[in-house]
């Protein structure tokens, strides 16, 4: 349904006009009254309306779509506000914030943190460096501590670990949660367990009653123990937050962090031959459809932005592409952070292939297409010129940063 | 073990803590070993102080360890903790060495979705192979019988975890179901029918391909993934 506004001037002149025959039948119906006994009334013949065969319909789910019912704009549902003033203790956790923003393992744990604390304990989240995330608060963040500067920036595991023991001293948390994940909490939570001595419960996957239950082995056995204080928690350990909204107040450490000698250098990520990387697991894939005329470009234009090539059923079924690189239903289902989609408009089944993406680009000739309601961000035009001017916008982009640099 | 074959060569020690009637040990020495130390321990001891002596007086320069243990709690632990005590600094997902030389050592760290990042590393370090290290090279019948398993007796300390916890049977974890939290049917027909739309993506139509092309890659550049 259209959210235009339709009115009916001669309706709306009745209305006002007192002398009118119909202006009676032409006002407001009032549903319920109080009556002069002090009871509320109700008009049972007054909700509904007549529908286009002329019958008359009630829709019960408050959207009335009748011409009677005032048009309301969409409220945004305000989850009800948690506040915690006066903190009895913390339950810290520190996201991977891959890209910036919190996933949803991240989500997940920031869950598992609020089934600890309860009504009386915060849920702190520690976050180096910059951030992009905007939802804290509907996270589930009671406090937020962004530990910034240039010596948490890159790969920097025994620094942040120096930063873990800061927070640790100023707010002794009643737990720490972090991620079993290979992007990075895995690591700085075993690091960080060894610098405190502390022996983690890993690879959790469920608290209840007192006792975390942990994958142990090759997977082949569970290790039940009693609660530790630190926990490494696995994918879907327990239900994100979804009925609350946080405050996500900022705090600051009170001691500055001690800095360490970096023993390990980073020189920064190696350029990795992007068709190499398996298509479900590549971050930024470059995908072509029907749309797409001259494939050398396209080809070119993947080469320029370091992307793994993907293709749609089409392109693939006229031989334009390999087999093992369609992406959908029948082909890879990606998990791409960022997914381009040239000359793809958007079949079902090729959306359910990219369900998972994060950010995605369309580049199409055709503006009322599926992939450009599911985009992020669509280009109307046609896709030859558009990659013709993405490859100088890259190579431009290059060559400055150089200059930069230099 | 390929990896340090192929830095060492025969200069290569390999260290196993735990039974030396391990039939998958001979399996290791048929990849080319001469002999292999095994400390020798019952199952639930904590491997942890036998391997620090063994390790503070081997004069080890690299030293290579597994991601976690197979059997037992598999924590993953034991790296980190080695290290800790050790004093020595550890990487943590090694693909790949690069170059050892005057004291530092350039290696290649595997991150997540095959991607790979250089770090410079003073030796002596430790560090946990990765998937994405070389493959094993086929162990042979002959040498795996010749060779020779040195048992090393060390003191035997308990590990207090397994008193506290249990190890039982791995369960299936439950399938996380789609709960859709709507008020009224017409929202539950709506959650159940409708397509995957973002709905709040920008559209930039009229545009020249110049303008276009520069959005594209502000947000890619934006995303991190234009380098």
């Amino acid at each position: 349904m259209s959210d235009i506004i339709r009115r009916d001037p001669r309706a709306q002149w009745i209305a006002r006009n007192r002398l009118h025959p119909l202006h009676a039948a032409m006002q407001p119906v009032t549903h319920s009254w109080m009556g002069p006994n002090g009871l509320l009334r109700k008009n049972p013949h007054g909700q509904g309306f007549i529908g286009p065969n002329g019958i008359k319909r009630i829709d019960r789910s408050g959207a009335q779509q009748g011409g009677m019912s005032k048009r309301s704009a969409v409220a945004e549902v305000q989850l009800p506000l948690h506040q915690v003033p006066q903190p009895a203790f913390y339950i810290c956790v520190v996201p991977d914030m891959v890209g910036g923003r919190l996933g949803s393992h991240d989500r997940d744990l920031l869950g598992l943190a609020h089934q600890l604390a309860g009504q009386d304990g915060a849920v702190l989240a520690v976050v180096f460096g910059e951030h992009k995330e905007s939802a804290f608060a509907q996270a589930g963040v009671d406090r937020l501590l962004v530990l910034q500067g240039q010596e948490f920036e890159g790969y920097a595991p025994e620094q942040r670990v120096q930063g873990l023991r800061a927070v640790d001293n100023q707010f002794s948390p009643r737990h720490w949660l972090l991620p079993d994940s290979r992007s990075g909490g895995a690591e700085l939570g075993r690091r960080f367990a060894a610098a405190l001595g502390e022996r983690p419960a890993t690879r959790v996957w469920q608290v209840k009653d007192e006792q975390c239950i942990g994958r142990a082995g090759a997977g082949l056995q569970d290790l039940a123990r009693p609660l530790a204080r630190l926990i490494l928690g696995a994918v879907e350990c327990a239900e994100p937050v979804s009925e609350t909204r946080h405050e996500a107040l900022p705090v600051e450490l009170s001691t500055s962090v001690a800095r360490s000698l970096a023993r390990i250098e980073d020189l920064g990520a190696v350029a990795v031959d992007p068709a190499a990387i398996p298509m479900d697991e590549a971050e930024f894939i470059f995908s072509g459809g029907n749309g797409v005329k001259d494939w050398a470009l396209f080809h070119e234009t993947a080469a320029a932005l370091g992307a793994t090539e993907g293709a749609s059923r089409v392109a693939v079924d006229d031989g334009f592409m390999a087999r093992d690189r369609q992406v959908g239903a029948s082909g890879t289902w990606v998990t791409a952070r960022v997914y381009v989609a040239v000359g793809i408009s958007g079949a079902i089944q090729h959306l359910q292939g990219i369900g998972a993406c994060d950010k995605v680009v369309a580049i199409n000739l055709d503006p009322g297409c599926d992939m450009i309601k599911r985009a992020d961000l669509s280009v109307i035009g046609e896709s030859a010129e558009i990659l013709q001017a993405l490859i100088a916008a890259v190579a431009a982009y290059r060559s400055g940063a150089k200059r930069d640099a230099a | 073990m390929e990896l340090g074959l192929q830095l060492a060569g025969d200069k290569l020690q390999v260290l196993h803590a735990g039974d030396i009637h391990e039939p998958a040990l001979r399996a290791y020495l048929g990849m080319g070993l001469e002999q292999l130390h095994v400390l020798q321990q019952p199952s639930g001891a904590d491997a942890l102080p036998a391997l620090t002596d063994y390790l503070r007086d081997a004069g080890a320069q690299v030293v290579l360890t597994g991601t976690q243990a197979e059997t037992g709690e598999g924590s993953g632990m034991l790296p980190f903790l080695l290290a800790e005590n050790l004093g020595w600094p550890l990487v943590v997902g090694l693909a790949q060495v690069e170059s050892i030389e005057g004291g530092v050592a350039l290696v290649l760290q595997a991150l997540p979705r095959g991607q790979r990042r250089r770090l410079k590393v003073r030796l002596p370090f430790l560090a946990t192979v990765d998937n994405a290290a070389p493959k094993p090279r086929q162990s042979a019948y002959g040498p795996a019988q010749r060779g020779v398993l040195q048992a090393d007796q060390v003191t035997v300390v308990d590990d207090e975890l397994l008193t506290a916890s249990t190890l039982q049977p791995a369960k299936p974890r439950p399938k996380r179901l789609k709960v859709i939290k709507a008020k009224s049917g017409a929202d539950r027909m709506k959650a159940a029918t409708a397509k995957a739309s973002g709905g709040t993506g920008q559209v930039l139509k009229g545009v020249t391909a110049q303008a276009g092309a520069d959005a594209i890659l502000k947000l890619l550049i934006e995303e991190g993934v234009v380098r």
